[in-house]
């Protein structure tokens, strides 16, 4: 669709914006695997109401966006369980050894000019495109 | 009081962008990383806008305190150790695999999808065994 790039650029806006808000208000960087991450093993204990906090803003805006327009996103998740599965413990153990996904190192980190958060994004964003490389161009299996 | 609102504040913008951005769509993402394929670049307009307003929010703390109290975080490390390596690698691989990385993952709630679920269950469980992955990792580093 040919105003897709509006969209993203809009929606972008958005999550910098929450980014700000989360920095300047609480003075933490936005990195929902962090975020989510420190509430699972118990290292986020003492902020524990703000991170519950900010994924009930994650969950619940979508969900009354969809409310109120009467229509879900497009998804296209695969409905293969087992490749969901992999690919879910390969980004929950990934995101918190690297200590920050797309939105902590890539948003946060790239914006602050963070050595960490450039080369991490640029290492996942090569190991997808080569996911994709291989197991779509060359096998054609997903 | 004010910290928790915040919080809800910057979720809340965060899940609206996903939503809006297209994140949420697993074949824009995927069709981003396929750049041997039908490449989509609507992510790029994405990160792009999402990098302007956080540029600015870190202009903005230098001389300043955050408005609910504390302090901004410390200046970043320069140091790349294998962790952030080779953790970028596995996420990358997963993020590839699906289209979704940790935010969009949260979303997928919103929408009702069990594969969006099946996923976020198991990325809780991949988060949780981490750290032990992690001082494997340390390990592997200290006899290397």
């Amino acid at each position: 669709m040919q105003a897709d790039w509006i969209w993203g650029l809009g929606g972008g806006l958005l999550i910098g914006l929450g980014g700000a808000v989360y920095l300047l208000g609480n003075g933490r960087i936005m990195g929902a695997s962090g975020i989510l991450g420190g509430l699972l093993d118990g290292s986020g204990r003492n902020t524990a109401a703000e991170r519950i906090a900010f994924i009930a803003g994650v969950i619940g805006m979508p969900l009354l966006i969809g409310l109120l327009t009467g229509g879900t996103p497009n998804t296209h998740v695969t409905s293969n369980a087992a490749v969901l599965v992999l690919a879910g413990l390969l980004v929950g153990v990934g995101t918190r050894v690297a200590n920050g996904c797309t939105s902590g190192h890539g948003v946060c980190g790239i914006s602050r000019l963070s050595l960490r958060g450039i080369a991490a994004t640029a290492v996942f964003m090569l190991a997808g495109i080569l996911t994709l490389a291989v197991l779509r161009q060359l096998l054609g299996v997903i | 009081m004010l910290r928790i609102f915040l919080a809800l504040a910057a979720g809340s913008l965060f899940g609206a962008g996903l939503m809006l951005s297209g994140m949420t769509d697993t074949a824009k993402v995927q069709g981003f990383l396929d750049i041997f394929g039908n490449w989509d670049p609507t992510l790029a307009f994405v990160m792009g806008g999402a990098l302007l307003p956080m540029a600015l929010a870190w202009r903005l703390t230098e001389g300043r305190k955050p408005a609910a109290g504390g302090s901004f975080p410390a200046p970043p490390s320069a140091e790349l150790d294998r962790r952030l390596v080779l953790g970028s690698v596995l996420f990358g691989i997963g993020w590839g695999l699906v289209g979704l990385c940790p935010g969009p993952a949260m979303a997928s709630l919103s929408y009702n999808s069990w594969q969006g679920a099946l996923f976020l269950a198991a990325m809780a469980c991949g988060m949780i065994a981490a750290p032990a992955v992690s001082r494997h990792l340390d390990r592997g580093a200290a006899s290397a």
